[in-house]
């Protein structure tokens, strides 16, 4: 079983870890950096609530291993917030009342987040095929397509 | 859910991949986008003792027509087919392919070459690879060998690479003038494995005769299988609508499905014929002819 010192850049600063090789990055973020705004859902890939970017594509962090994310740009919900103003994702949900009970909301937003930063105007259709991997069981997804299509507006 | 434990290795060349292989034998396993493999890991479905990780080795991602193929790099994440203008343009059955593969987190980090080295029958590019008549290249401690894709899958989750070879890149044969292809999948939701699923790949001649013609399907056995009496039925003849559904009644019956909570096996082999229709009429339509 070997260990490994990595360094991950979490939200633009470098962090460093001496880990096992199995450890998963979603471990990694919530017990070694004790951010636990990622969160664990099905812990089998389904899911999505564990969604971070990685190098600024959205990934399951149950699904990636710590030392994989070795060198990495690592963008968490924490990352969001910039001065004390909410991200317009953030923004978008909390207008347009996208969420529920919050648990998928970590990682719809950041799906939601690296959606806009290539796609400034997206369709409904394609908001809905991008978060096809995160799954909600209280909304019906309503409210969240609205809250991404918020934050397209208001970046316009 | 935790793996359990191993030992990491992330070579920065293929060199060193190879010698890793070489050293710990069947006691190694290669790590690519880890889209199957840690899942397996974790439910400890597969347990091993040293990961190679090839996923910092430069140069196995690329996707580019050469010397008559389509090149893909192994380690080709499966979001760069989708966004790939090639293969929007001329391979319209990889898109139809890689759009429906798990769900667009997964294809952030699934990989082409992991997808086939998996030997999973129920992966969805087996079938659309035997469809196209491909093959893929190996590197082991002796230098490379090609291996048709029809010699490839030898079993459930057995393959024809030995414990000491990588699967570095695939190999697709650029389709002649009026060619065509589709893949069709049934799935119950997003992100699921196939139901059933059929990748067809034509080519047509002067008259719009079906010139050649390859089928594939997806989870209807152990392997991906290949269903050459169909092929062998519409090759030579025009693609009419009686044509087409006797192929499609020929390639259900390749179909050897087994229940699961997916289906039954007459169920699955019934999907088999339908979604072989449709993926026939798609691609005859693609490669210009008339359905």
């Amino acid at each position: 079983m070997s260990t490994h010192k990595i360094t991950v850049t979490v939200n633009g600063t470098a962090r460093t870890a001496e880990v096992e090789a199995r450890l998963l990055l979603v471990h990694l973020l919530r017990e070694d950096f004790s951010m636990t705004g990622t969160h664990i859902g099905c812990d089998t890939t389904h899911c999505g609530a564990c969604t971070v970017l990685l190098d600024g594509e959205p990934v399951k962090s149950c699904t990636v291993l710590a030392v994989q994310a070795d060198g990495h740009q690592v963008m968490t919900v924490e990352g969001l917030e910039q001065g004390g103003k909410l991200d317009p994702i953030q923004n978008g949900f909390w207008q347009e009342h996208g969420l529920q009970c919050g648990y998928c909301t970590s990682g719809m937003m950041l799906t939601g987040y690296a959606l806009l930063q290539r796609n400034k105007k997206p369709t409904e259709g394609e908001i809905r095929e991008a978060i096809s991997g995160n799954l909600c069981r209280c909304t019906g997804y309503v409210n969240i397509v609205k809250a991404v299509q918020h934050a397209a507006a208001a970046q316009q | 859910m935790i793996p359990s434990a191993f030992d990491y290795h992330a070579p920065g060349t293929l060199v060193d991949a190879l010698a890793l292989l070489e050293k710990f034998g069947d006691d190694a396993k290669v790590l690519s986008g880890g889209q199957s493999l840690l899942p397996m890991l974790k439910i400890r479905l597969a347990q091993v003792g040293h990961l190679v990780d090839i996923g910092r080795i430069a140069g196995l991602e690329y996707i580019k027509e050469e010397a008559g193929f389509l090149k893909i790099g192994a380690a080709t994440k499966e979001v760069a087919l989708e966004r790939s203008d090639l293969v929007r343009t001329k391979y319209p059955i990889l898109l139809d392919t890689a759009k429906v593969i798990a769900d667009p987190l997964v294809r952030n980090r699934a990989t082409v070459g992991g997808n086939l080295a998996h030997g999973d029958p129920a992966n969805d590019h087996p079938a659309t690879m035997l469809a196209l008549g491909a093959s893929v290249v190996a590197q082991g401690p002796k230098g490379e060998r090609t291996i048709p894709v029809d010699q490839f899958f030898q079993g459930l989750f057995a393959t024809a690479l030995a414990p000491n070879e990588i699967l570095t890149e695939i190999r697709i044969p650029v389709p002649a003038a009026k060619s065509g292809g589709a893949y069709v999948k049934l799935e119950r939701k997003v992100g699921d494995f196939a139901t059933a699923a059929a990748a067809v790949q034509v080519t047509l001649g002067a008259k719009g005769e079906v010139t050649k013609a390859g089928i594939g399907l997806t989870a209807a056995g152990p392997t991906p299988i290949q269903a050459g009496e169909a092929e062998k039925f519409l090759t030579g003849k025009m693609p009419d609508d009686a044509t087409l559904a006797e192929t499609a009644r020929l390639a259900s019956q390749a179909a050897k499905p087994t229940a699961d909570r997916r289906g039954a096996p007459d169920y699955k082999r019934e999907m088999a014929r339908v979604l072989t229709m449709r993926a026939l009429r798609a691609a005859v339509r693609r490669a210009g002819g008339k359905v």
